[in-house]
């Protein structure tokens, strides 16, 4: 057999165990799917017509390596205004490709060969294969559904060794929509503070959170310097598809980052940050009217999924509910695969966000509310006929 | 105004139970509020939206816009001449406007000639009409606040992470 001429550490990189259901769902017609990862509104109209005047207006050109001055000021001020969280326009913003290019980069400006980085299962697809292709060993803390999957400062204590360099830590969470009050985060708090540990704080979510005020990590006592706030536009304004995220933290990370960025992306499009700039100035009503449509489903969802044995608890936040299918017998992949074939509906095996939780499946409720209903009737139909 | 009402105007179908975990208000509040504003006339109806554009309904076929020019009463302003216009079925609203004519109504009927009559033999000849102009309406984009177009195909990825 040919030698194959990929690099070692992409080889070895798990091959996503869900890529053929992945493709299944795809290859399928007339299917509700539950296992979309993005909002179902379009981004708001005025954004997207401020985005289309730049283009008319001629912003065409690259910008600064770290993101318009105009999009780090209004950043900078947002956070000031809805946190009291201070970052210089300067030098403590840098203006990324999303959030995910956000978590490549500060792992590679961090990360010295043996570094451990802890990441927390179930999670996010990137964390690990991204930090792992940074070159850290990656520590997993393994979430307990009976904890209602949430870190606790003793899950924490447990995983931390002496090479442990930082955590990546994301609420409210994708896949479960667990979210931390400050009692919580300050707990957690205490423990990194004990041991000098970096939080790379993945916020993406935290407009849409339903129960308490979200706290950013960053805002917790003595955090700040120990902590690299990633957040985006993706969820909060339904900006998905423009790809802008920001990632603010102490000076020299954020100099470290803005260097393998110019090296590698040299900018975000300006059409994208001039779409960015008019979401965070513009009118915060559409945002409050998707929280509110996203509240209405999760109370829906949750009381019908409940009613019918896949038991789950509310989210905080998120558009996801991570139900057990302990009550079908199977597993998450052959629930996910049968659901499919029979009822046409598509969800994602749990399996997808950590080995261990083969027993789950994530639903997403970003599908308007009449599928919804489809949807939950067709499963219930389903759990019935099991 | 009453977030029980914003609910409600976003979706009629919302159940009292929906509203109260959403707006944090006890189930028999919500419920006791919504009595109080059908009896205030607050809450006038429950109904669906549906898009002319795309069902053929003969009493409806044809709609227009007719700007009326009114001579105001003494003691009465335009409220009595209002009143005898939008008794008419025909006419589905009814506006008060300031500018160059007083009110602005929409009229609905089953074809061109339906309206025209309307105006000619009920509207024009009233007492305190002065005078008419009518425009017929070729296509409807926005009412209300909903777009009339067909809820367009979803675009995302049928799955992500």
């Amino acid at each position: 057999m040919k030698k194959s001429l990929v690099s070692h550490k992409v080889q070895v990189m798990p091959p996503s165990g869900i890529r053929v259901f992945f493709d299944l769902v795809l290859g399928m017609k007339e299917v509700i799917s539950l296992g979309v990862g993005e909002p179902d509104f379009v981004t708001p109209w005025h954004i997207r017509e401020s985005a289309i005047y730049s283009i008319e207006e001629g912003y065409t050109s690259y910008t600064s390596n770290k993101g318009l001055v105009k999009l780090r000021t209004y950043v900078s001020q947002d956070l000031k205004r809805r946190f009291g969280l201070h970052y210089g326009v300067e030098d403590e913003i840098l203006i990324t490709v999303g959030v995910s290019e956000a978590v490549d980069l500060v792992l590679r400006a961090l990360i010295n060969p043996g570094d451990k980085v802890i990441v927390c299962s179930p999670s996010y697809v990137s964390y690990a294969p991204v930090a792992e292709l940074a070159g850290a060993e990656v520590t997993r803390i393994v979430l307990r559904s009976g904890n209602g999957f949430k870190l606790t400062p003793d899950d924490l204590k447990k995983a931390i060794e002496p090479d442990t360099k930082a955590i990546i830590f994301n609420y409210p969470c994708n896949p479960t929509g667990v979210s931390y009050t400050k009692t919580e985060l300050s707990a957690i708090n205490r423990v990194l503070e004990r041991h000098g540990i970096l939080v790379i704080s993945d916020e993406v979510y935290d407009e849409l959170t339903y129960d308490f005020a979200h706290t950013p990590f960053a805002t917790l006592p003595g955090a700040k310097e120990r902590t690299v706030y990633l957040n985006g536009f993706s969820k909060a304004y339904a900006m998905t598809g423009w790809r802008v995220g920001y990632a603010c933290g102490p000076k020299d990370i954020i100099a470290a980052m803005t260097k393998i960025h110019q090296y590698t992306i040299m900018c975000v499009p300006i059409m994208s940050q001039m779409a960015a700039c008019e979401a965070v100035v513009g009118t915060r009503k559409p945002v409050e009217d998707m929280r509110q449509e996203y509240m209405r489903r999760r109370e829906f969802v949750v009381g019908r999924l409940n009613g019918m044995g896949l038991s789950c608890r509310k989210p905080q936040g998120t558009f996801y509910v991570f139900p057990s299918v302990k009550k079908s017998k199977m597993n998450g992949m052959d629930f996910a695969s049968k659901l499919l074939k029979e009822k046409k509906v598509a969800v994602v095996p749990g399996t997808a966000f950590g080995p261990e939780y083969d027993g789950h499946i994530r639903i997403s409720f970003a599908t308007g509310f009449d599928k919804l209903r489809e949807a939950m009737d067709r499963m219930e139909e389903y759990m019935k006929g099991l | 105004m009453d977030v029980i009402l914003e609910l409600l105007q976003k979706d009629a179908r919302i159940t009292p139970q929906e509203i109260s975990k959403l707006a944090k208000i006890r189930v028999d509040e919500v419920k006791k509020r919504i009595k109080k504003y059908e009896k205030e006339g607050i809450l006038l109806g429950y109904r669906a939206v549906v898009n002319k554009e795309l069902v053929k309904d003969k009493e409806s076929e044809v709609r227009a816009l007719i700007e009326v020019k009114v001579a105001p009463q003494k003691d009465l302003g335009f409220d009595k001449v209002a009143e005898r216009i939008y008794s008419f079925p025909e006419v589905k609203s009814c506006y008060l406007l300031s500018g160059s004519y007083d009110l602005l109504l929409v009229v609905e009927g089953r074809d061109l000639k339906t309206v025209s009559r309307f105006v000619s033999e009920k509207l024009s000849p009233m007492e305190n009409v002065r005078g008419t102009v009518t425009h017929f309406l070729l296509k409807k984009y926005k009412e209300d606040g909903i777009i009339l177009k067909c809820a367009e195909e979803d675009r995302r990825l049928a799955i992500s992470y």
